[in-house]
């Protein structure tokens, strides 16, 4: 009985991605024949038509940078900040933690006006630092809550023997505590930078057009003359998605953990 | 230590959002410069009140939250149930497939599968008995919600049951024997043993659920671009046609102000009455 409600469960979280794998992989015609459960024959025409969508591949390029970097900002913001809400007593210490949790709530659509015309006054709009700056401050509260997570778990025995050793708290920071947290900031990465990799509302609302559509938007703008090429579409879907869901299956075990551990949904 | 993370936080979410509440308080149209932008006090917020539109965008978002929540709440429940014993691997490959594809990607797959007379949804409700004429799910006002809350439980009910399988892993395993032994049933167990348990861990989905339907876009924007016609137009959508289509910033301004303040207040409200049960069972 539980055995076959978890298949079932399985199932029905698998069985749309393979849909839409299959679909991909079949000629145009076939596509208004009715859903492939199983294809018979194996079409790469749709990843061809897709090789000359410059859009997409823009759209691809543009994510790639705009993640990476947003990543590299955030990760050691992030673990300064974390650092200190894990393990110094200060004032203001629990609020500081709700008010980071609140930032991540938060709907994004309540910024927009106010970043439209603050980027637009920077001549910001349309450029990656345009992109970069709201996503910092936006998965910055995502990745210091995972990450005082993570760091509380580590003991604090090496970190108080170098203390009084004489070494400063940035030393003992720098030197003691991101080796150990390393394998926590791998995973926080990961999920900082799939936060960047799935943005829609900011990088639809501050790009202008293909030179710095974010991937997403590419895909969703994706449209044919006359009717939607579901075929270079789901084509789009799979090269798109497939390298991050790799990633993060790869790394499922931290990312649970922490994700389990923040409860935070990203 | 805190003040570079502190300080980018507050200039990119707090000072605009300050922002945002001086600009609902002015007429700011890009589109008609020459106006100028003049102080006119609540007059936004009057408009926000009297548009009918915006006031069905909150209704759907409420109903849709509701309806969504509600349903990824009980089969995240049973899912978490169902998967619990079973090998670990498993359920975490399965929960975080949808939960780490893209939201745009995710509603065009969605999409793809209500399209069109021979698209699976027709086939299944054909397989099912439900209807023998083909659907066309996206061009009915009710019937264009179906693909988006499907869309929206696939996606996040493996994330729910995920974050209720850690609890549940929490409840003692002599507690559910002894309840066994002394002859309850498979439902009763579930209820005065792992459920108690599971409380805390429901009301945290349920808030963090809840608030994210709350400003539910992409999918929309993706399925079914609010309509047909405005008939799924949630109001993160609205809001932003207001500003980034009819570039009226000052009114959408005022419209991102209501948004923030109603999530505001569902969550301080939430917290509450839920607040002290949380905390308690922390300690």
């Amino acid at each position: 009985m539980k055995r076959l409600a978890t298949l079932a469960a399985l199932a029905a979280i698998a069985l749309p991605l393979w849909l839409a794998a299959t679909a991909s992989l079949s000629p145009e015609a076939r596509l208004f024949e009715g859903p492939v459960w199983l294809p018979r024959e194996l079409a790469l025409e749709h990843y061809r038509a897709l090789g000359s969508h410059g859009d997409f591949w823009l759209g691809l390029r543009n994510s790639l940078v705009v993640a990476s970097l947003t990543t590299a900002l955030c990760l050691p913001i992030g673990a300064l900040c974390a650092y200190a809400l894990a393990r110094l007593r200060f004032p203001g210490r629990a609020v500081l933690l709700a008010a980071t949790m609140a930032t991540a709530m938060f709907p994004q659509i309540a910024i927009v006006s106010p970043l439209y015309l603050l980027l637009r006054a920077l001549g910001l709009v349309h450029t990656y630092p345009g992109l970069v700056v709201p996503y910092v401050s936006f998965a910055l509260p995502l990745t210091v809550w995972l990450l005082v997570g993570f760091l509380r778990q580590l003991p604090a025995e090496i970190e108080q023997a170098a203390l009084l050793d004489g070494a400063s708290r940035w030393r003992v920071w720098f030197e003691i505590v991101m080796p150990l947290a390393a394998p926590a900031l791998a995973a926080t990465g990961i999920l900082t930078f799939l936060y960047c990799w799935n943005e829609f509302l900011f990088a639809l609302s501050f790009t202008l057009g293909p030179e710095r559509q974010t991937m997403p938007v590419a895909i969703a703008l994706l449209r044919g003359q006359y009717q939607i090429p579901w075929g270079t579409i789901l084509a789009a879907a799979v090269v798109s998605t497939a390298p991050v869901a790799a990633l993060v299956l790869a790394f499922q075990r931290r990312i649970t953990a922490g994700l389990a551990a923040g409860a935070v949904k990203g | 230590m805190c003040l570079p993370a502190v300080g980018s936080i507050a200039t990119v979410a707090l000072f605009p959002l300050l922002w945002a509440g001086w600009e609902s308080l002015h007429v700011h149209d890009l589109r008609m410069p020459w106006l100028g932008r003049p102080f006119v006090g609540l007059a936004n917020y009057a408009e926000a009140i009297g548009d009918a539109r915006f006031r069905a965008a909150l209704a759907h978002t409420a109903a849709f939250a509701a309806v969504s929540v509600t349903l990824e709440l009980v089969l995240g429940t049973l899912l978490a149930v169902a998967l619990d014993g079973a090998r670990r691997g498993v359920a975490r490959t399965a929960a975080l497939l949808p939960w780490a594809i893209p939201t745009v990607v995710a509603a065009l797959v969605w999409r793809f599968l209500f399209d069109g007379p021979a698209s699976a949804a027709n086939e299944v409700a054909r397989l099912l008995g439900l209807s023998d004429a083909p659907i066309v799910w996206l061009a009915e006002p009710w019937l264009a919600w179906v693909p988006i809350v499907v869309a929206d439980v696939w996606k996040t009910t493996p994330f729910v049951a995920l974050l209720l399988l850690a609890a549940l892993q929490n409840v003692p395993a002599e507690l559910v024997e002894a309840a066994r032994s002394d002859g309850a049933g498979a439902w009763q167990r579930f209820w005065h043993v792992s459920f108690p348990t599971l409380r805390p861990a429901l009301l945290v989905a349920l808030l963090f659920r809840a608030l994210d339907a709350f400003r539910i876009f992409d999918l929309v924007f993706v399925l079914t671009a609010g309509g047909p016609g405005t008939a799924t137009e949630p109001v993160a959508l609205y809001t932003f046609q207001v500003l980034l289509r009819d570039l009226r910033f000052g009114y959408g301004s005022a419209l991102s102000m209501t948004i923030f303040l109603a999530t505001f207040a569902l969550a301080w409200l939430y917290v509450r009455l839920a607040g002290s049960e949380l905390l308690e069972r922390e300690r």
